[in-house]
């Protein structure tokens, strides 16, 4: 174990970089240190303590050459006046005060930039600057060069200006804890003793004043229940909506008879106090993560623009702009945009983001290339078969695009609310009609009353705090749920489906063996220093997997792509490579695994293989999902792992392999009609169509700020083996929904006995509503807190 | 009983005053962002210059 880097914190190893007497663990690091140094930012490293980003070498590299483009330069920006521009450039590395610190700091890194602002949930930062002095290219370039490389995608340019929806929720809230202390204040003196003796000119006044508070708050703040319970309706589903309009409505206008005629307030503070409550529960529920997207597309993933060949001139053009036929230029680590031939250049293709799959595919000139693939190595020349909207990708993208929404409106809430509402209406009725008998305004009363106190405060309240509460709990644990819904769809599912590469098994880390002759150390040195000048993710696994050796410089070295790399090191030459290559035969037959020949000096040593490693826990989640739900794995790769699969997933687990991403969609589509409740995970975008078509998609992702398909959760893969803990709280969750239900009944059955008996008063309503709404979301609250911490230990490595 | 009516009025008038100030803030986005105006204030606003900072560094390695 090296020190840690001064930038980064990561263990620099046994030979880190060294400037101004400091250890870095790469070149990036130590550059990031010195720009930062030279502009007297070095508060950077004392607000916090090694927050700096480290860049991984062999990431992708972005270019911001598209910035140049007027087109796209006016799409991005927020506004310009002038040579003032202001943009908001999305930043997945801001984590941190130091990071907030640095980029609000910018214009100390140069005179053109005015002004930065952060804003941290959002994970993005706003910058003014001149147009004249700093092109918006440079910017971005300046804030790559301190490793907060923004991230601009398709998407980024489309939708711009959504937010604010969450703004008007705030706004009802205000309004209704203003009228609701306004009001209470109003009412206090009928609860005193002696309140009857309240100067009736004071009682009109209070009265009068509570009805003109009231107004904006039935009218304003409580809208969205009467929308959604009307909606719900012509859908012919009574939703909890309805019985909560119903009672504010009662309320409402038995309290404004009440002071219409002078005899007080009525339950005006009661309505306001309910509705306080019930908004604040739902700004509980819908606080959702921000900065995470799950409803990404095609366009979150691929680049802005392309470079564009015609007549021997480079141009850069925005990726809408491609046709069938035209010539564009891809460059290292560059990504295929759209469906093309490959017409120049040798083609190694890497998959990854696509099917899960680390290796680079191998393509030669005149071979087809679908989108989403990242060029690794020299640039390739393609020509355009297809436009961006038509390539394959982009098909299977927009087939899974039928979100079900219907499922929300079907939930368990829903399902009690009907009886609840039916019950109620049957109780008014009744202990009415039997009033009616003895006297026609008590029947009203009763009527009216039964109403009011059976409002379904409780029995609302109860599922916005008992799942938000959960989604909180996830969110600490690094599962990051799309909305609460997605806590109830998780406790019906009956059926899980893997996907396996990339989802069950590590994308950049491989499980490497020796086979052949026993390579001794001297050996393994040259090979080690021939392997690490190659960015191949099997010479990259290599490096790895090789002990740590000294550092020789090869005399010569060449790395042929789709053969592998010669050199001569310590007057030795060195090939490592495929079979063909190294040995000049062809002789292994199995495509199972991945191997790398060696010769050192003309000496055959032998091969290493290279076989997937599975994530940690696996065996134990697997076996923990198998004594409840049916287990079924979907993989797109061929059948070389299956023995080994059959080992973990036991027998009654049906593996299936060589599947294309439709077909994984309609698998997902024959289990539904079997009537199984499917869960389905996935990480890449061929699974994209079968997370989207699955009751509940979750996607694993290394890194939950960057690329991940469409689906209803985000789990970190640092807590993968955790999946089945997670799962099964959903059902913890439901356990204190179902007693919550209790409680409140048991509010109910008092209320109710004394609205059918006619003794309903305002101070009992004023007692009883918000007594049960605060027990219930005490309860709620905190008893998800402790199941949490009990059942779902908390790991200090996940944050 | 003038003066309950006068406090009244006041009260009105001065919750109203919150409650357009509330609504003034969650308008001009203050409610947005709820961590880094908490880390922002903590900041120095003068950024040292090169003397200060290498005499800090010796310090620093001492």
């Amino acid at each position: 174990m090296g020190k840690p880097c001064v930038h980064c914190g990561t263990d620099c190893g046994k030979n880190p970089v060294v400037w101004d007497e400091k250890e870095f663990c790469c070149h990036g690091c130590k550059t990031v240190y010195q720009i930062l140094n030279e502009n007297r930012l070095g508060a950077y490293y004392e607000i916090q303590p090694m927050s700096g980003i480290r860049i991984e070498t062999g990431q992708p590299l972005r270019k911001f050459a598209f910035l140049d483009l007027d087109e796209i330069k006016d799409k991005l920006a927020d506004f310009r006046d002038g040579n003032t521009v202001r943009v908001r450039f999305f930043i997945p590395a801001i984590h941190c005060a130091s990071c907030i610190w640095l980029l609000e700091h910018l214009d100390t890194l140069h005179p053109g930039i005015s002004h930065s602002t952060v804003n941290f949930p959002q994970k993005e930062v706003a910058v003014t600057f001149r147009d004249d002095q700093i092109s918006m290219r440079q910017l971005a370039e300046l804030l790559a060069s301190i490793h907060y490389v923004p991230e601009i995608t398709l998407e980024h340019l489309d939708r711009k200006k959504i937010r604010k929806a969450d703004k008007s929720l705030m706004l009802k809230i205000g309004v209704a804890s203003f009228s609701f202390m306004n009001i209470m204040m109003y009412s206090f003196p009928e609860y005193l003793p002696g309140g009857d003796l309240l100067e009736q000119k004071f009682k009109h006044l209070f009265g009068w004043l509570s009805f003109i508070l009231i107004l904006p708050v039935v009218f304003y703040s409580a809208s969205d229940y009467y929308v959604s319970a009307f909606k719900g309706l012509k859908h012919k589903i009574i939703s909890i909506d309805l019985p909560i309009s119903i009672g504010i409505f009662a309320l409402f206008f038995y309290s404004s008879t009440v002071v219409f005629s002078g005899q007080g307030i009525g339950y005006m503070d009661s309505l306001a106090g309910l509705l306080f409550f019930l908004l604040i529960g739902k700004w509980y529920q819908g606080k959702t993560y921000e900065a995470l997207s799950f409803e990404r597309d095609y366009r979150s993933y691929f680049p802005v623009a392309v470079t564009r060949l015609s007549d021997q001139c480079e141009t850069i053009v925005p990726i809408r702009e491609l046709k069938k036929g035209d010539r564009i230029l891809i460059r290292n680590q560059e990504l295929v945009p759209a469906d093309a031939v490959l017409v120049k250049g040798y083609g190694s293709i890497d998959y990854s983001f696509v099917t899960g799959e680390a290796l680079p595919v191998a393509k030669n000139q005149g071979d087809f290339i679908y989108a989403g693939g990242r060029q690794v190595g020299s640039s390739i020349e393609l020509q355009v078969e297809k436009a961006v909207e038509q390539s394959y990708l982009t098909q299977l993208w927009n087939q899974g695009g039928t979100k079900k929404d219907k499922l929300s409106l079907n939930n368990h809430i829903n399902f009690v609310s009907q009886y609840f509402t039916a019950a109620v209406l049957l109780i008014a009725v009744v202990a009415s009609a039997y009033w009616a008998t003895v006297q026609l305004s008590v029947a009203i009363y009763v009527f009216a009353s039964v109403l009011i106190i059976a409002c379904p405060c409780a029995l609302a309240l109860t599922v916005p705090f008992t799942f938000g509460s959960t989604m909180r709990a996830f969110g600490r644990r690094g599962f990051y749920i799309r909305n609460s819904d997605v806590v109830e769809k998780l406790y019906r599912i009956t059926t899980v489906v893997f996907d396996k590469t990339g989802t069950i098994t590590l994308n950049r880390k491989m499980d490497v063996d020796f086979i052949g002759d026993s390579l001794g150390i001297e050996e393994i040195t040259l090979i080690a220093n021939v392997v690490r000048h190659s960015s191949h993710p099997l010479s990259v696994a290599l490096k790895e997997f090789l002990p740590h050796a000294s550092e020789l410089m090869p005399e010569r070295y060449e790395e042929l792509p789709g053969l592998g790399q010669t050199a001569i090191v310590n007057g030795k030459r060195i090939n490592v490579g495929s079979e063909m290559f190294v040995t000049g035969q062809h002789t292994s037959t199995t495509m199972n695994e991945s191997r790398v020949y060696v010769s050192v000096d003309g000496r055959q040593a032998g091969y290493f293989t290279f076989s997937n490693s599975y994530r940690q826990g696996l065996p134990t989640l697997i076996e923990g999902l198998k004594k409840r739900y049916s287990l079924h794995l979907i993989s797109g790769d061929n059948d070389g792992e299956e023995k080994k699969m059959r080992a973990i997933f036991g027998d009654e687990a049906s593996l299936h392999f060589n599947q294309s991403p439709a077909d994984k969609k309609q698998y997902i589509l024959r289990l539904k009609e079997k009537g199984e409740n499917v869960l389905m995970i996935g990480d890449g975008l061929n699974d994209a169509g079968a997370l989207a078509e699955s009751n509940t998609g979750i996607s694993v992702a290394e890194d939950v700020f960057s690329f991940s398909p469409a689906c209803d959760a985000i789990l970190e893969a640092a807590s993968f083996d955790k999946l089945e803990k997670l799962i099964s709280f959903s059902r913890t969750s439901f356990k204190v929904v179902r007693r919550s239900f209790i409680i409140s009944l048991i509010y109910n059955v008092i209320g109710l006995s004394f609205a059918v008996s006619g003794k309903l008063s305002p101070l009992i309503a004023a007692i009883l509503m918000p007594l049960s709404s605060i027990s219930i979301v005490a309860f709620a609250t905190l008893s998800i807190g402790w199941f949490a911490s009990r059942q779902l230990k908390k790991d200090e490595s996940v944050r | 009983m003038e003066a309950i009516l006068f406090l009244i009025i006041i009260g009105v008038i001065v919750a109203g005053g919150f409650l357009v100030a509330f609504i003034w803030a969650v308008r001009s986005g203050q409610y947005d962002d709820d961590y880094s105006p908490s880390v922002r204030m903590l900041f120095d606003n003068k950024i040292r210059s090169k003397d200060e900072n290498e005499i800090s560094e010796s310090n620093n390695n001492n």
